[in-house]
């Protein structure tokens, strides 16, 4: 008969393994779950990560060993791509490129707000990290969290959990952050320039949009198409108006779905030991300077293009040339009525806005294709 | 090639090409513009 120690029973609980670290964890997933709950920041993606982190900071729990659990998130859902891809889908199936497509120029806008990628990417490199870590802490400045973790994924898979973190932790604060800057970097009167009603666009034009869309860009960063083919066939599953049923599963029970998988997969990467180093400190802090830095070449570009434009734009689009969407188009609105109530800015600031996000792949994709 | 260097041409190359896919992506929606103009009966669709 098997001999029966109190001992070895007590070694299998996860009391006498229990660390200060797991316990500082619990603290910081207990300040996401708070967040979420309280000050509505991200709920949707913050509550998962948040109990992640909670329970994979438990002792011996057979969750992120292979094989078990919570790995089979992390590497089928994000290892595997699938993950960043089907919210892609669902992104593309919700945004409405209208007030892009009836304002061409705005495209420029979603790209010289990629400034802040480069621009931390670089700051990261003086912090110390090696190329690959720099970009994809870079790629924090696009304010896309499915690129985010996308390239990330590819390139610093260790700084998953600290890169996801700060890209979503930022498009909350989008309200906080951007508006000081908008009215660092315009006058009251560049704030009040009302912009003319944008022109309806045809049906052959939405429809046509995600072709020439996927040419152009899958062409010159074919690293990138993952995230692009799903991006624009989930838009043509809205324009089309054809497929109401996948367009319905692609907005709704789909992105649900596996934005559960997304928040827990994510979670799972911040164990005690492998996140409690000054690495994620520095990868807030950089993330910060890119998000700022994004808004801030918006904003100049839109300044540069009213040099040359008779018909001068409200420089305040360019800060939603940041992929926040739409966060980053209603903080645009909220400044802009700030000066005039009148103004209404918020259509004209969702074509930077949804350019931003084009924009940020196609920045993903040349690290990509340089680093890989 | 170092770091340094590295990280500096891939700021040149990174930035100008978004910039340079993005002017190419807005060229042809004014191109599409043109060959697709909106007509005023889709507004009852």
């Amino acid at each position: 008969m098997t001999e029966f120690h109190i001992s070895t029973v007590l070694l299998k609980t996860g009391f006498l393994h229990l660390t200060l670290g797991h316990v500082i964890m619990w603290l910081i997933a207990a300040a996401f779950i708070y967040l979420a709950i309280k000050k509505d920041f991200e709920p949707l993606l913050l509550i998962p990560i948040g109990f992640s982190i909670f329970v994979v900071n438990f002792p011996l729990a057979p969750l992120v060993g292979e094989g078990q659990l919570f790995y089979l998130f992390y590497h089928y859902g994000l290892e595997w791509e699938i993950i960043p891809c089907l919210i892609f889908l669902g992104i593309g199936a919700l945004t409405d490129f209208g007030p892009m497509i009836a304002n061409p120029k705005t495209l420029l806008l979603g790209a010289s707000a990629q400034l802040g990628v480069y621009v931390a990417f670089f700051g990261a490199i003086l912090f110390g990290f090696n190329i690959n870590e720099a970009a994809s802490i870079g790629i924090i400045g696009g304010a896309d969290g499915p690129t985010c973790i996308y390239l990330t994924t590819k390139l610093a898979p260790h700084l998953l959990g600290a890169n996801a973190i700060a890209a979503y932790s930022y498009m909350a604060m989008v309200p906080l952050i951007q508006p000081p800057i908008m009215k660092l970097l315009t006058t009251a009167k560049e704030r009040k320039i009302r912009m003319k009603q944008l022109r309806p666009v045809s049906k052959a034009e939405r429809i046509f949009f995600p072709f020439i869309g996927t040419i152009v860009t899958v062409l010159i960063v074919p690293d990138a198409a993952p995230l692009l083919a799903m991006f624009f066939v989930g838009n043509l599953f809205r324009e089309s108006r054809v497929v109401e049923r996948l367009l319905k599963t692609s907005q709704n029970e789909l992105l649900n779905i596996v934005t559960i998988f997304l928040g827990l997969a994510v979670g799972s990467t911040m164990i005690a030991d492998q996140f409690l180093k000054p690495a994620p400190i520095f990868i807030f802090i950089l993330g910060l300077f890119a998000f700022a830095f994004s808004t801030v070449g918006g904003i100049l570009l839109a300044k540069i293009m009213n040099l040359f434009l008779k018909e001068k734009i409200n420089p305040l689009i360019g800060a939603a040339g940041v992929s926040a969407v739409p966060m980053a188009a209603r903080a645009v609105q909220k400044v802009g009525q700030q000066e005039d109530p009148q103004n209404f800015l918020l259509m004209h600031a969702m074509g930077p806005n949804v350019a931003g996000v084009i924009g940020t792949t196609t920045a993903a994709g040349m690290f990509l294709a340089m680093l890989r | 090639m170092d770091n340094w260097t590295f990280g500096i041409t891939m700021i040149i190359v990174g930035m100008g090409g978004t910039i340079l896919t993005m002017w190419l992506l807005s060229l042809l929606m004014g191109l599409l513009r043109k060959l697709f103009p909106y007509k005023k009966e889709e507004a009852g669709k």
